[in-house]
């Protein structure tokens, strides 16, 4: 990255033990204002953790991060308002409707003008005709593209997904990767990606880091790293990566 | 590039607090079993209590009887204890929709997120225990709003007590998860027998008034036999439960302080199940 630029994201000799388990084992890392990262790693390898810390909902044991300049958790209404999330482990409350949820959370978010805002991006992501039905009704697609919506709801300048092409059918997981890559096109916004979708990931992302039990195993961009594994495609990286069968063809710098 | 000047972070936001009750409003008028719940067990406990009422100053000759004192106490310990649960059920619900990560990533700072609680807990209070004041009336003539700036200083008091236990147990709630639940609905009923809440403080041990005079809600609850039955307003006795609660209140935000604070350092804020 330019290293005259500062970072949207930084994270410095990062540690989190939980007791005796270390769930982030040292890890640094700066992400460029603008970019699109995957953060990739089998079960347990640290990124819901790495995550957690970002978005300011776990204190470090050691290191630093920082998003947008403010040091998370210490600093995070700094920059909480630039920032959002979307995450297949937490919903939006079933028994209210699409459009309460979005209002309540563009409340929230002070967004301005809420009601233009909740209908530009209920046309986007295809919420019409099912803004005014209860969240709790929706198919898994349709709550994904909920919380899609919500985590744009503010237009913010970091943006954190958690698989969230998780539960949508093929046609529609194309199409959120679609809206995804415009939004970042128009708003020049920083996302970090988790995905286990190595398609997504070759699509959408900038720079991909693997991280294997709480470390950084690799990081580069994809076409880099497919060349070094002499793999053609990212699953195989992947799985070269969390079964430690790959070898390098050089070292990583 | 953000630069919505209405999302500049501010200490203490209304509009955020505003978003909040919105929240609990819309839940709360989209399900009639949740609104039926708020007046059903006020009214049962009111019923049982005041037929008892009647049972023992007829056969008793009970001079507080006829004064009304079971109803006003079981009257004032709902609004103790509906207080609270009011407090603690709408974090709960939180808790329930597994939508407690969306609040905690938003700029929704912990005051606010209690503001909002207090004013549910108001809201809910109001919704329950009103048309109950009423049904006391019609069936027992007992008139609880007769009890005119006495049941303000009964009120704020017992509220005040309320939202304290409510903070500490969302505190134990954010730390321990969905393990610590059975608090939310049991904690206060240790307030029970400990301030009197049917009887005078004189009927304890001498070990056991130390306690329940450490209390606020006991202050309260003497403060209405001695209205109902001596028709004495004792002012001095509100302004005792009043200090007991600011010591009370601070103290269980502080506690909901540190167990935020331990729930980041744990990572319980990212796992709210069991």
């Amino acid at each position: 990255m330019d290293t005259t630029t500062p970072a949207a994201i930084a994270v410095d000799n990062l540690v989190k033990r939980y007791k005796a388990a270390t769930a982030v084992d040292g890890i640094t890392f700066h992400i460029a204002p603008g970019s699109v990262t995957g953060l990739l790693g089998g079960n347990g390898a640290g990124k819901t953790t790495t995550i957690a810390t970002i978005m300011g909902l776990v204190t470090p044991t050691s290191g630093t991060v920082r998003v947008l300049g403010a040091t998370m958790p210490a600093e995070r209404y700094r920059v909480l308002h630039r920032m959002n999330f979307e995450s297949p482990y937490v919903d939006m409350p079933m028994r209210l409707t699409v459009r309460q949820n979005l209002t309540v959370f563009a409340q929230l978010y002070g967004v301005a003008d809420m009601k233009a805002r909740i209908a530009a991006l209920a046309s986007e992501l295809d919420l019409t005709e099912f803004v005014d039905r209860p969240t709790g009704k929706l198919s898994a697609g349709q709550k994904t593209r909920v919380s899609l919506a919500k985590s744009l709801l503010n237009r913010p300048d970091v943006l954190l997904l958690d698989e969230p092409t998780a539960s949508l059918d093929p046609d529609t997981a194309d199409w959120v990767r679609g809206h995804l890559e415009r939004y970042r096109a128009e708003t020049g916004a920083t996302i970090l990606l988790a995905s286990h979708n190595m398609n997504e990931v070759e699509r959408l992302c900038d720079r991909v880091i693997i991280m294997k039990r709480g470390r950084v195993e690799d990081d580069d961009t994809p076409q880099n790293l497919l060349s070094r594994y002499g793999r053609e495609n990212l699953e195989e990286v992947f799985l070269d990566v969390a079964r430690g069968r790959g070898e390098k063809r050089e070292t990583v710098g | 590039m953000n630069s919505n000047p209405s999302a500049a972070p501010i200490t203490f936001s209304p509009y955020r607090v505003g978003a909040m009750v919105r929240r609990y409003w819309y839940l709360l008028v989209s399900s009639w079993p949740r609104l039926l719940d708020l007046v059903y067990w006020p009214a049962v406990q009111m019923l049982m209590w005041g037929f008892l009422q009647m049972y023992v100053s007829k056969n008793a000759g009970f001079a507080a009887g006829a004064a009304g004192t079971f109803i006003g106490a079981v009257l004032l310990w709902d609004i103790l204890f509906r207080g609270q649960l009011g407090f603690s059920i709408s974090f709960l619900e939180e808790m329930w929709a597994r939508n407690l990560g969306n609040l905690m990533m938003s700029p929704l700072r912990s005051t606010e997120f209690v503001a909002a609680l207090m004013i549910m807990s108001l809201i809910r209070l109001a919704i329950g225990m009103i048309p109950v004041t009423f049904m006391a009336m019609a069936f027992f003539g007992f008139n609880l709003w007769g009890l005119g700036l006495a049941l303000a200083a009964f009120f704020v008091n017992l509220i005040l007590t309320s939202w304290a236990i409510g903070i500490f147990v969302a505190g134990l709630l954010l730390r321990n998860g969905m393990g610590a639940e059975s608090m939310a609905w049991t904690i206060m009923f240790l307030f029970l027998p400990l301030t009197c809440v049917y009887y005078p403080v004189s009927v304890l041990p001498d070990w056991l008034q130390y306690v329940a005079w450490s209390l606020p809600p006991t202050y309260v609850f003497e403060g209405m036999r001695a209205l109902l039955i001596d028709q004495v307003f004792r002012s001095d006795l509100m302004i005792e439960a009043f200090a007991f609660n600011v010591a009370l209140f601070a103290a269980a935000a502080y506690a909901f302080i540190r167990l935020l604070e331990s729930a980041r350092v744990n990572g319980s804020l990212m796992q709210t199940g069991e």
